[in-house]
């Protein structure tokens, strides 16, 4: 059950169909109703909403407000991009979420491989009970942490600062289960030779297990990134100035000026602009960044 | 001599999609076995002691101050009539649980929390099954559609609460459009408080039934081959092999998602803040627990109650779930 190659057959009618005549016409449109229909539409349905996102960024307030749609714009005009980062500082927004991003995910990822180093290849009382205390973590949501939390950071002067953003999510029980499990499938012979060298843990670490979790190391890093670029309830409670606010948190922010119907192309336009880098990561790299958040939430 | 190692068996299962437990045996129930070789490893406790710490202290301490003393805090919080940015509080016990499960906010939060859990659960889950089995056909381009049907699992809250919002806006939206040539009026979705409840369900479902499709995806691929085939030869057709014979032996993975679905359910925040910021008609618990402290009241006692009344709800699923993982989810 494990290798996906043999496993991709079944429930779908065509598989115990008659083997003389396999490009009959009914057979053929049997594939076409039971096979691509479903997919084609599941697809549409995602992409869309999306990409009535993008050709509506491009539109002008005339070609918005107006009881008539149109559906493609009548120019590549970027006016609405040009507005939504003049009304409010958007290239702000986007340089706080990049460093946001950037920081936290580094300080969570390096964090989570030590973590699961020591609680796999180091000697130390009590480390089933601490690891258990991690996998709780796992199960606490951050949501109803955040009235306490906003008190701790506001009375430590976190209040519109990025630390402040930072700081309270950087603790990850996600990325140290994650490694740790990994870690444990690893051979133990794996770090024999390094022994006999006489390498620290810090030398096998770096140099013996880091170089063979790349896999785990990198989907622990990819869905840290889209989780701490999407992240929202944090960062709206604990700004409410523009300048350390992120992209989404912003967005709130040009939501509320932009209340009439003219307005939307230039909400979608900031939604392009937090939408799409999260949709190219995850199109090059999708099969790491899936793989993680399934796998992460069988604890959850 | 690390080389042939990374070629090793066990980078797969972070790569594969698909549940932790569909991996091969090498996965979490190796632990045990895994555990002894290091004992070889003598004469240097205490240098490990620090060694451990130095490298799990700072995760450690993070875990205790921004998870578990907010949980401990919560509870003090929810003692208190307390004004959020008030210098002075006072110790009221069990007051404001008292005054939210009395007042007329008890049934009307527990009633969208229970309807928004029921709808975007159920229909998370039936949509994701019914693409899980297109996704199972064996067509080309299914690897495409997978990840196409999961990206707006990934995607920001807000970017797809705004899109949508544009979408049902009922003067200048696609779909009031689509019904005004179908002669229809475009419903209020945004005043109409059980509208605005619908229109976020139908959102939340649409963000998230990727997630339900992957995981069932994974689980009907890992079914046995054999079973299905002797039932395809017996002259089953497919709607009933699936009823009788997937449906049943795929029940570990519904299980699993109906409680992972339900955590998150419990937990949704972005979408209805940014599509209905007012909470009218669709102020869950975790809403309504972020509109008592940060909305216009700042009631930060009050909220607090209800934080933890949302919390005891989730640790409560989350008891249920280790209860009947641990028997249940393994297939082998």
């Amino acid at each position: 059950m494990s290798a996906p190659a043999p496993a991709v057959v079944r429930e779908n009618g065509q598989q115990p169909a008659p083997l003389d005549r396999p490009l009959s016409a009914s057979n053929l449109l049997q594939t076409v109703a039971t096979g691509y229909v479903p997919l084609v539409i599941a697809t549409l349905v995602v992409f869309l909403p999306l990409l009535w996102m993008l050709l509506s960024s491009f539109k002008q307030p005339g070609e918005i407000v107006t009881m008539d749609l149109k559906v493609l714009p009548e120019s590549l005009n970027l006016q609405n991009y040009v507005t939504a980062m003049t009304t409010v500082p958007f290239a702000q927004f986007f340089a706080n979420s990049l460093i946001v991003t950037v920081v936290g995910s580094s300080v969570k990822v390096v964090l989570a491989i030590l973590t699961a180093y020591a609680l796999v290849f180091v000697r130390f009382p009590f480390k089933n009970g601490i690891f258990v205390l991690i996998l709780v973590a796992l199960m606490v949501p951050a949501q109803v942490s955040i009235l306490p939390n906003y008190i701790l950071i506001a009375g430590m002067g976190g209040k519109n600062t990025l630390w402040g953003i930072i700081l309270p999510g950087l603790g990850t029980a996600f990325g140290t289960f994650l490694l740790r499990q990994h870690f444990l499938t690893l051979p133990p012979s794996i770090l024999e030779a390094a022994e006999i060298d006489g390498a620290g843990h810090w030398r096998r670490l770096w140099q013996i297990i880091v170089p063979v979790s790349v896999p785990s190391i990198a989907t622990v890093a990819l869905v840290t990134v889209v989780s701490e670029w999407n992240d929202y309830i944090w960062p709206l409670i604990i700004t409410d100035r523009p300048e350390t606010m992120t992209l989404p948190v912003g967005l709130t922010l040009l939501q509320n000026s932009e209340g009439n119907g003219a307005g939307w192309g230039i909400l979608m336009a900031g939604a392009v602009l937090v939408i799409v880098p999260i949709l190219l990561v995850f199109a090059a790299l999708q099969r790491y960044i899936v793989a993680g958040l399934t796998q992460g939430s069988v604890t959850g | 001599m690390t080389v042939p190692l990374t070629h090793n068996s066990t980078a797969a299962p972070a790569v594969r999609p698909g549940r932790a437990n569909a991996t091969p045996p090498d996965g979490p129930t190796a632990k045990t076995k895994a555990d002894q070789p290091r004992r070889r490893w003598s004469g240097r406790s205490r240098k490990d002691f620090v060694v451990f710490l130095a490298m799990a202290l700072p995760n450690l301490v993070l875990i205790g101050t921004f998870t578990y003393w907010p949980l401990i805090n919560n509870i003090y919080y929810s003692t208190l009539d307390w004004t959020l940015g008030s210098a002075s509080a006072t110790v009221v016990g069990l007051q404001n649980y008292v005054t939210f499960f009395t007042s007329e906010d008890a049934s009307k939060v527990l009633g969208t929390t229970a309807i928004f859990t029921v709808l975007t659960v159920g229909g998370s889950m039936i949509l994701g099954l019914l693409v899980a089995l297109a996704l199972n056909s064996k067509v080309r381009g299914t690897t495409f559609a997978r990840s196409a049907v999961f990206a707006p699992y990934v995607l920001s809250g807000v970017g797809v609460g705004l899109v949508w919002l544009f979408i049902f806006d009922p003067g200048y939206g696609v779909l009031a459009w689509i019904l005004r040539g179908l002669g229809q009026q475009s419903p209020q979705w945004i005043n109409d408080p059980q509208l605005s409840l619908v229109m976020v369900i139908i959102v939340y479902v649409w963000k998230n039934l990727g997630y339900c499709a992957v995981v069932f995806l994974a689980g009907l691929q890992s079914l046995p081959r054999d079973v299905m085939e002797a039932a395809a030869l017996d002259g089953a057709n497919s709607v009933r092999r699936f009823f009788n014979i997937s449906l049943p032996l795929l029940s570990p993975t519904t299980f699993f998602l109906l409680i992972t679905t339900m955590l998150s359910s419990l937990q949704a925040f972005d979408l209805i803040r940014i599509m209905t910021p007012l909470g009218n008609g669709t102020s869950t618990l975790i809403y309504e627990a972020y509109l008592q402290a940060f909305g216009a009241y700042n009631r930060a006692g009050y909220s607090a109650a209800i934080s933890v009344i949302l919390f005891a709800i989730l640790l409560v699923i989350t008891v249920l779930q280790l209860r009947f993982v641990e028997r249940k989810v393994h297939y082998s």
